[in-house]
């Protein structure tokens, strides 16, 4: 899907947990995120300290659209 | 003496549970488990299953290295004739588990190694460096794998030589062997004309090789003026999935309004996704989709704006060819409606 947003002219980040398959499907900006059932967020955390964590990936998200890239990159927070 | 195999799968197919055991650490049995015992069979005692390995398929991806060490461990230990992974059919993070798994133990052990899945699995991007046998796309394709594989497997065990993949039935790894053909090339580069000009089936000598990759678009360059929509493939929904996105093998995407919601909760949004546990998506739908934090983002001015609509399916089992579709229809949808860059979120 990050392959026909990006055809379609849109710069598009992808926020996923298992990223050579990111790589395999040409994702070409990647956010590496928590874990499968919950990438934007860590339910052992208090309620603010996820918020804090959630921000700060997709903070990192925004930063990889901002970024020009060449090539496949990933983005490690 | 019969030869030794070690066999890897999955926390499903040794019956543990499905994703609500996806966590599962690995853990060694003796003998074989689940589908290890059609390989058995297939064998009549010239090779055997001594120890099979399962492991959960988040643990898996997750926890590659520490996964990965433990299992080298075990199969080290035991010194198999050969070892076995899966097959794991469309399952990704089972197929991704499968092949690397198999690519650790064949580079660093030195012992023969071969898997099973289905063409569009993730896991099929290491084909040129592990024998992967081809396989359908679901579980109902055991009946049919198990004896190809079985046969393949016996083969490498053997240490004989294996033939072309059309008819050992594993996918093509890049290597060539020169043989002499019964017909010249002139004539059956005209046999194949008159095939294609009849409208027969041909087969190509040299298939022409795929690369689907889309160059990186510009970055954006002011944030604070730029519309960023959100898409997930990870099936969050409004809460009743009222599109009926269906859980796995999903037929279509859905559109959905994101006026007035400040943050998702579990009151109005919910998980549709079949292939995860979706405890904490349900308990709060901003750890995979993150409205909270973008329109915390909105407010700051950091961004222009959260586009007003997101576009969610459920990428489990999924074909290759929906998923291309969908996005491929609401991009055009994004573009429309002025979206500069997307954010998509995958579980």
């Amino acid at each position: 899907m990050v392959k026909e947003i990006e055809r379609a002219g849109i710069p598009v980040v992808h926020m996923c947990t298992v990223t050579p398959i990111s790589m395999t499907v040409g994702a070409n900006r990647i956010v590496p995120t928590i874990a499968i059932p919950h990438p934007l967020g860590n339910p052992s955390l208090s309620h603010d300290e996820e918020y804090a964590l959630r921000k700060k990936l997709v903070n990192r998200a925004l930063e990889a659209l901002t970024t020009e890239v060449t090539e496949q990159t990933i983005f490690e927070v | 003496m019969s030869y030794r195999v070690v066999h890897y799968i999955n926390q499903f197919f040794a019956n543990i549970g499905g994703e609500e055991m996806a966590h599962v650490a690995p853990e060694l049995r003796e003998g074989f488990v689940g589908p290890g015992m059609a390989f058995n069979q297939a064998w009549k005692g010239e090779a055997e299953i001594v120890k099979t390995i399962v492991c959960g398929d988040s643990y898996y991806a997750e926890h590659e290295k520490e996964a990965k060490a433990q299992i080298l461990e075990w199969v080290k230990a035991e010194k198999p004739d050969i070892f076995i992974a899966g097959p794991a059919f469309n399952a990704g993070r089972y197929g991704y588990a499968c092949a690397n798994v198999a690519l650790a133990v064949k580079e660093e052990l030195g012992i023969p190694v071969l898997t099973g899945m289905y063409v569009e699995n993730p896991g099929a991007d290491l084909k040129n460096k592990v024998l992967i046998y081809e396989t359908a796309n679901s579980a109902a394709g055991m009946r049919k794998a198990a004896p190809g594989m079985a046969k393949l497997a016996l083969k490498l065990m053997k240490g004989e030589e294996i033939g072309a993949s059309c008819q050992e039935g594993y996918m093509p790894n890049g290597i060539r062997k020169n043989f002499f053909e019964k017909e010249r090339g002139s004539k059956r580069a005209v046999d194949m004309l008159l095939k294609k000009l009849n409208g027969e089936h041909f087969v190509t000598e040299y298939p022409m090789p795929s690369f689907d990759r889309v160059a990186p678009n510009p970055a954006i360059k002011d944030l604070s003026k730029a519309t960023i929509a959100l898409c997930t493939s990870g099936g969050i929904v409004p809460k009743g999935n009222p599109d009926h996105i269906e859980s796995s093998s999903a037929s279509h995407y859905g559109e959905y309004s994101l006026d007035g919601f400040d943050k998702l909760s579990s009151a109005d949004h919910e998980t549709a996704h079949g292939g995860y546990d979706p405890v904490y998506a349900n308990e709060d739908p901003n750890r995979v989709l993150p409205v909270d934090v973008m329109r915390e983002f909105e407010r700051e001015g950091k961004i222009g704006k959260l586009h007003n609509l997101y576009y969610a399916t459920v990428g489990n089992g999924t074909a290759v060819a929906s998923a291309k579709a969908f996005a491929a229809e609401y991009a055009q949808k994004l573009k429309k409606a002025g979206v500069d860059a997307v954010i998509m979120t995958s579980t």
